[in-house]
């Protein structure tokens, strides 16, 4: 393998974008093929849903054989909002996998006593987000019902194209939320992608059901990432 | 480690690849490419190599790191990438042993 192309896949790694090092397996040729990067011919449709699965292996095309090497960021989920549903959402998100942060400036629900061994911020979302980025790999849960504190969140979480979105709150309310965050600069394609109400539709009644509905409803997202966009162009 | 990069770069078997070859030692990457069965590290596992036999990361539980450490020194030496299989049908996967009963493919080669 040339020194340089590994340098570079490990730079996509680093900076947390997705990459595939796609390997002919009879000559030893390699090339980086980067998430959103056009792909012809036969091993395209393989790429794509190697960016979606995640799941690295050998593809048979033309008589050559190619080992596509995925390199996903690891998926993340932010929390906005130290509350009751988070509780329950930490202990359950860090097991399927998805390791979570929450944030939440009101220092009362935001005690490391009622979030052991959380990764917890008691501040802004503002000052958090300016410091951790969100990106394409990072769901965001934005559940204190307060626009002071969910609102910016969410507008962050839409500029960057975070995988998943969702909002805490009735019909009514989320469509107050959706007239303030168009008011913000929101366009109507990017609140249209908040998940609202939040949570899959299990009947979820506890906020530890809730939290399962949430959790879901990230898999789902994160399973099915690339997949609208491809439906939406045909 | 922060949420931010996730990447542990300690124990990230291509970050050291790429440290190692910075530092001016030999290299060579191998990679599960292919498992059948129970294998016990998926495809897109690493092992990276060097010229004296150092390694990290891994391609099975264990069970053949020794042969591909082995193999990884002639690939260093000649440049040519090799396919190894190891798996409880071959004779050779008897004496390095995949214990899981699996069977996988493993490709190595020389970085640089």
């Amino acid at each position: 393998m040339d020194p340089r192309l590994l340098a570079e896949l490990n730079a996509e790694r680093r900076a947390r974008r997705a990459a595939i090092l796609v390997t002919d397996l009879d000559d030893g040729h390699a090339r980086l093929v980067r998430e959103g990067d056009t792909i012809v011919g036969p091993i395209a449709e393989a790429v794509g849903k190697a960016f979606r699965t995640g799941n690295s292996g050998t593809v048979e095309a033309e008589g050559r054989r190619s080992f596509l090497n995925v390199h996903l960021p690891r998926p993340r989920l932010v929390v906005i909002g130290a509350v009751h549903i988070s509780q329950a959402l930490a202990p359950m998100a860090g097991v399927a996998g998805y390791p979570l942060e929450i944030i939440d400036p009101r220092t009362a629900f935001a005690s490391p006593e009622r979030f052991p061994e959380v990764d917890l911020k008691a501040e802004w979302p503002e000052d958090v987000l300016r410091v951790r980025p969100l990106d394409g790999y990072t769901a965001l849960a934005a559940v204190t019902h307060d626009p002071k504190i969910d609102d910016y969140a969410l507008k962050a979480a839409l500029d960057a194209g975070c995988f998943y979105v969702g909002a805490l709150g009735s019909r009514k309310t989320h469509a107050k939320r959706v007239e303030r965050l168009q008011a913000l600069g929101a366009s109507a394609e990017q609140v249209g992608r908040i998940a609202a109400p939040i949570g899959l539709d299990i009947g979820a009644a506890s906020p530890a059901e809730i939290a399962v509905a949430i959790l879901a409803q990230v898999i789902q997202a994160f399973r099915s990432r690339g997949l609208e966009t491809k439906a939406g162009a045909a | 480690m922060t949420g931010m990069s996730q990447l542990d770069e300690q124990r990230d078997p291509l970050t050291i690849a790429e440290n190692w070859q910075g530092e001016g030692r030999k290299v060579a990457i191998a990679t599960v490419v292919e498992t059948w069965g129970s294998a016990p590290r998926p495809a897109g596992s690493h092992l990276v190599i060097d010229r004296e036999g150092n390694f990290q990361g891994s391609v099975s539980g264990g069970c053949v790191e020794g042969a591909v450490v082995g193999e990884a020194a002639d690939v260093i030496d000649s440049g040519e990438p090799r396919m190894l299989e190891f798996g409880v049908a071959d004779e050779t996967a008897w004496r390095v042993g995949l214990s899981c009963g699996g069977r996988i493919r493993v490709y190595v080669e020389r970085l640089g």
